[in-house]
């Protein structure tokens, strides 16, 4: 069983978004991810600056048996990359949703981004075979 | 049935298991019009007896001539234990290293190769090497593009004294992903690379330069002026280099003020005879800052359950049979048979026997140019210092003059009018530890009565 | 299950003593052969000082640590662990062949080069072919030309839209790697539960900017594509090209040939199909064969016959060609170990790898099958492999395909391929070859049915496995984390 916060949305290849004080969007990958990864060898992030699109590919999560692209649910400005993942990829396998956040995106549309699930919805994406 | 053990008995009782009259029963689910009856072109068996005779005779045809070509595969003396070792069975027949404790001797070689190889070149890291010395120059150009945030054009500057072979297989390999290799003429009076000339670039977006050394005249280059200029434009250094030259010339990791970013050539010297063109083994090195963008095979240490230590592949996830459409290449094998011959060849040489093969081959070389342009109509083309290899340009056309040595037991030399025809009627020539005075000067003589002759008509 | 640890064999630079040296190998020392003072080397070269002994003697117990085809059954799907004949050694590394420069006058090399255009030939007519080069160097080089010439073709008819290459999901990881390679964007299409291409979705994924597809037949799924001919007319009539990958040519070397399916372009793998040796990595040897269409791009140089002479034919004899992939002509060494396999062989014994590997595994299948282990694909022949998933052991058990191929290590069999292909979960792609005897696949079977009762009475163990072998499990994690891939001397 993998954990879902309620208070946060998701996609279906597997991000979670939350939505900071200060309007930026928090991005990461979910426990579902971080489990089927298996334990994280290397985190490649985002330089701050980095101008993205909607479903462009921002980082790479790495373990000894696979390599995924995370995918940028929203379009915007990169304000950070996660600084602790250099040292410590394993972050997002102790706390995808907290310490082991991705990237801090400045959106530059109207910010929920029009695909994105709620946990029900992405916990049914799960089940059904996401 | 060569290599087939199954006796009429054995046949007999696992198609009765199975459930099945016969073999063919077993092929149902192909459409019958695609089983042939026969196969008509191929021969039939031969025992294995006949096929040595045959083959005896082949090789026996082809002789033994006395060999001074190098152009990219030289001819080194290879110790006794190196081929006796690497054709042990548990080398010669173990598959790649997936079941890592099946395999601590494949993983441990690997391992051991590629700190030779860091150590060679004074780099951090080397993968496990990849098919030669060509295809390594192809792969450290995508290396380069990959691994360099900052340039977007892909553009890498390829010296015209690079092999040539090299630079059509880099092209060939390259030209689907939108690389551009610009090519960069080496000043002909000297056969290397101008740094002066390099001031027609400055300021523009280039990614890598490749700086050969030795060069494929066999002159060497000055890799520290083309360093820095490469630094300071901006531009990763890709050093094409040949191994053992390594052990006396300075290694890409000490050129310039930082070094370069890239080390790569064929490490076929190094143990691996040259067998009429391969198989060789391509080896490339890097800066630890670059090591995920480091294609093929990589051996890490690391420790078992009981804290023992012990090898496994690693970073395994850039490869193709993980990243699948995004993989840093589509390589799969590395040459591991000849990496393990180079590993045992560099075992037994050690640093020592090493630079004295390397001081060997300088000093043959210099003596068969020595004796060689004493002959009129033979004049050395390059002034500058060299390891092992020089161009002599002739008074007359190469080819009849090569054919003719070859008829007399005696290879001469690559004739360089194909690749370089601003050179003239020129030739390649190396000689390694390998050749002795007297084949030099026996190699003197013929060109001598061949020249002579020839004036005389 | 346990047994005493072995002394770990240390690094060749731990036996390094300055002043060692294997002194016969060094050549005189030269008075003169030095480097100008602003090229040269300073300090000694990293390279360790050891007796000739200690090397042989240590290089000997290393290889003492590995399985390999001479010591252990090795059921490896997808690479074809056959008998490498000694022959294959001996013969290709005669002299006359062995010191030769590959640039020496094609004069002094008509012998090796009428082996050369014997195995041309032959990998022609085995494969219903019209052409064959021998250059590329390994099967993912032959993949690469092979997709290289399909890009050529297409362009040199001016249709520049043809940009995508379709590969089912099941295919081997080089295949989408290759085509984007090349430049070629990838379209997966997905294979049926029982083995074959899903055909609905392979002509709703054809259009005109289908550039070609790369199949494997019979399929990583060790099944035969049964509606090739089909999918080939598809393909065809779509503009596309038929590209094969020649992974599992043992399956049907002999019997039935890939030109007369309808691939336009092949690659084999000399070192899997034509038994020349993996050398713990390499060299392979990936030739590729041609139909009509693409024999103008064929990669150089390809040996010719005129009359009684062979001659080497380049780039002007070949204007189409891709170029060159190799710095001269390839491994010749593989090559002619591959010419004297077909020699012995004849034409009978290559139909006779196809009979006989496919009698051992279906052989193989059926034995596993009564045993109660689950077929992937079950009510489909094995071709020369077959694939077996434990996903109800690891659900019922907590005992994984991985733990399987462990424990498999202490019952002296190297493990079968493991979690390829991705489709089938915890599964073993199991290829015996025609090498082996019955009395050797059942006693994998044997081995097979132990673990599978070593794990209801202690999962535990087997989930430790192995037991016996120089290391336990290995910490890939910590070795991707602290990365140590090359010795250094402890600073000074």
């Amino acid at each position: 069983m993998s954990e879902i916060p309620a208070d946060l949305r998701y996609t279906k290849s597997h991000e979670w978004m939350r939505t900071l004080p200060d309007g930026t969007i928090e991005i990461g990958i979910t426990d579902h991810a971080q489990q089927s990864l298996g334990d994280l060898v290397f985190v490649e992030v985002p330089e701050a600056g980095r101008h993205l699109a909607a479903g462009d590919a921002c980082a790479v999560v790495e373990s000894v048996k696979a390599a995924s692209d995370v995918y940028s649910p929203l379009a915007g400005e990169v304000a950070s990359g996660n600084p602790a993942l250099g040292t410590q990829p394993d972050l997002i396998n102790r706390d995808p949703y907290g310490e082991g956040w991705i990237l801090r995106l400045k959106p530059s549309g109207s910010g929920a981004a029009a695909e994105s699930l709620d946990a029900t919805a992405y916990q049914a994406a799960i089940a059904a075979g996401g | 049935m060569p290599y087939v053990p199954h006796t009429p008995d054995d046949v007999h009782a696992m198609l009765e298991r199975i459930g099945v009259n016969s073999i063919d029963a077993l092929f149902d689910e192909i459409p019958p019009a695609l089983v042939v009856a026969s196969l008509p072109g191929v021969p039939d068996a031969l025992s294995e007896m006949e096929v040595s005779r045959l083959a005896a005779e082949r090789a026996a045809a082809d002789g033994r001539p006395v060999n001074f070509i190098g152009a990219g595969a030289y001819e080194h003396h290879i110790p006794a234990p190196v081929w006796a070792l690497v054709t042990r069975g548990e080398i010669y027949s173990a598959y790649t290293p997936y079941q890592a404790e099946a395999s601590q001797g494949t993983l441990q070689i690997m391992y051991e190769y590629q700190s030779m190889i860091a150590g060679l070149t004074a780099l951090d890291v080397s993968n496990a090497s990849l098919y030669d010395g060509a295809s390594a120059l192809a792969e450290a150009c995508l290396m380069a593009v990959r691994a360099h945030r900052r340039s977007r054009a892909a553009r890498i500057l390829l010296p015209e004294t690079v092999n040539p072979v090299w630079r059509r297989v880099a092209r060939a390999i390259t030209e689907g992903q939108g690389l551009k290799l610009d090519s960069l003429a080496g000043d002909p009076a000297t056969g290397r690379i101008d740094p002066a000339s390099l001031a027609a670039y400055a300021g523009q977006d280039i990614t890598a330069l490749v700086v050969p050394q030795p060069n494929y005249f066999g002159q060497l280059e000055d890799a520290d002026a083309l360093t820095r200029w490469a630094r300071a434009n901006g531009a990763l250094v890709i050093a094409s280099v040949n191994p053992t030259s390594l052990a006396v010339v300075k290694p890409p990791g000490e050129w310039g003020d930082g070094g370069a970013d890239i080390a790569c050539g064929d490490a076929q010297p190094f143990g691996v005879p040259l067998s009429s063109g391969g198989p060789y083994v391509g080896f490339m090195a890097c800066r630890m800052e670059h090591v995920r963008q480091l294609p093929g095979r990589i051996a890490g240490r690391t420790v078992d359950l009981e804290g023992r230590p012990g090898f496994t592949l690693t970073l395994q996830a850039r490869e193709q049979h993980i990243r699948r459409a995004k993989a840093t290449s589509n390589i799969c094998t590395n040459q591991g048979l000849l990496m393990s011959a180079a590993t045992i060849y560099l075992a037994l040489l050690g640093p020592a026997g090493l630079e004295r093969v390397a001081r060997a081959c300088i000093a043959r070389t210099a003596e068969l140019v020595a004796a060689l342009t004493q002959l009129p109509g033979v004049r050395d083309a390059f002034p500058g210092p060299r390891f092992h290899e020089a161009v002599l340009r002739l008074d007359r056309p190469a080819a009849p003059v090569l054919a003719a040595l070859a008829c007399e037991g005696i290879i001469g030399g690559h004739d360089l009018v194909r690749d370089y025809p601003a050179l003239g009627d020129a030739i390649l020539v190396c000689a390694t530890e390998m050749r002795t005075r007297a084949d030099i000067d026996a190699y003197a003589r013929a060109l001598g009565r061949l020249l002579g002759r020839a004036a005389a008509a | 299950m346990n047994s005493p640890p072995r002394k770990p064999e240390p690094l060749i630079f731990e036996l390094s003593r300055p002043g060692r040296g294997a002194t016969a190998q060094h050549p005189a020392a030269e008075k003169g052969g030095e480097v100008p003072a602003g090229y040269r080397r300073r300090g000694q070269v990293p390279l360790p000082e050891v007796s000739e002994l200690q090397a042989v003697r240590h290089y000997t117990r290393l290889s003492q640590l590995n399985f390999g085809i001479d010591t252990h059954f090795y059921p490896l799907g997808s690479c074809t662990m056959k008998y490498n004949p000694r022959a294959c050694n001996a013969l290709a590394m005669l002299p006359g062949f062995l010191g030769r420069h590959p640039l020496a006058d094609a004069a002094t090399g008509q012998g090796v080069m009428a082996c050369l255009f014997e195995l041309q030939e032959m990998l022609k007519h085995v494969t219903g072919m019209a052409g064959v080069s021998l250059t590329p160097m390994a099967g993912a080089q032959g993949e690469f030309a092979g997709v290289a010439m399909i890009r050529a073709y297409h362009r040199a008819r001016g249709d520049l839209a043809r940009t995508e290459i379709i590969v089912p999901d099941a295919a081997h990881g080089t295949n989408p790697a290759t085509a984007t390679m090349c430049g070629m964007k990838v379209r997966e299409v997905p294979t049926l539960a029982d083995g074959d291409v899903d055909l609905a979705a392979l002509e709703a994924a054809l259009s005109p900017a289908t550039a070609g597809i790369m199949l494997t037949n019979p399929s990583t799924l060790g099944v035969f594509e049964r509606r090739i001919v089909e999918i080939a007319r598809k393909v065809h009539e779509a503009g596309g090209l038929l590209y094969y990958d020649g992974a599992n040519l043992n399956a049907i070397l002999g019997k039935v040939r890939p030109g007369d399916m309808g691939f336009d372009v092949i690659h084999m793998n000399l070192h899997k199909t034509f038994s020349t040796p993996h050398g713990g990595g390499g060299p392979g040897s990936g030739a590729v064969g041609v139909g009509q269409r693409l024999l103008p791009y064929l990669p150089v140089p390809v040996v010719a016959r005129e009359g009684d002479r062979f001659r080497w034919l380049d780039e002007r004899d070949v204007p189409g060609t891709i170029g060159r992939l190799s710095g001269f002509m390839g491994n010749t060494g593989v090559l002619l170990r591959a010419w004297v396999y077909m020699r012995i062989l004849g034409a009978a014994g290559m139909r006779r790898v196809a009979e006989y590997s496919t009698l051992n595994a279906n052989y193989l299948l059926v034995r596993l099958a009564e045993a109660g282990f689950e077929a992937a694909c079950p009510g489909r022949r094995a071709s020369h492999e077959f694939i077996v998933t434990l996903k109800r052991e690891a659900r019922e058990l907590g005992v994984t395909a991985m733990d399987f191929a462990k424990r498999l290590l202490d019952h002296g069999y190297h493990a079968p391929t493991t979690y390829f292909p991705l489709l089938v979960p915890e599964c073993l792609l199991i290829e015996p070859t025609e090498s082996e005897t019955r009395e050797e696949l059942d006693g994998f079977v044997e081995a097979l049915i132990a673990i599978r009762r070593e794990a209801v009475a202690d999962a535990a163990a087997v989930r430790a496995a192995p037991h016996t072998m120089p290391v336990r499990r290995l910490d890939d994690v910590r070795a991707a984390r602290q990365l140590d891939v090359a010795w250094k001397p402890a600073a000074a």
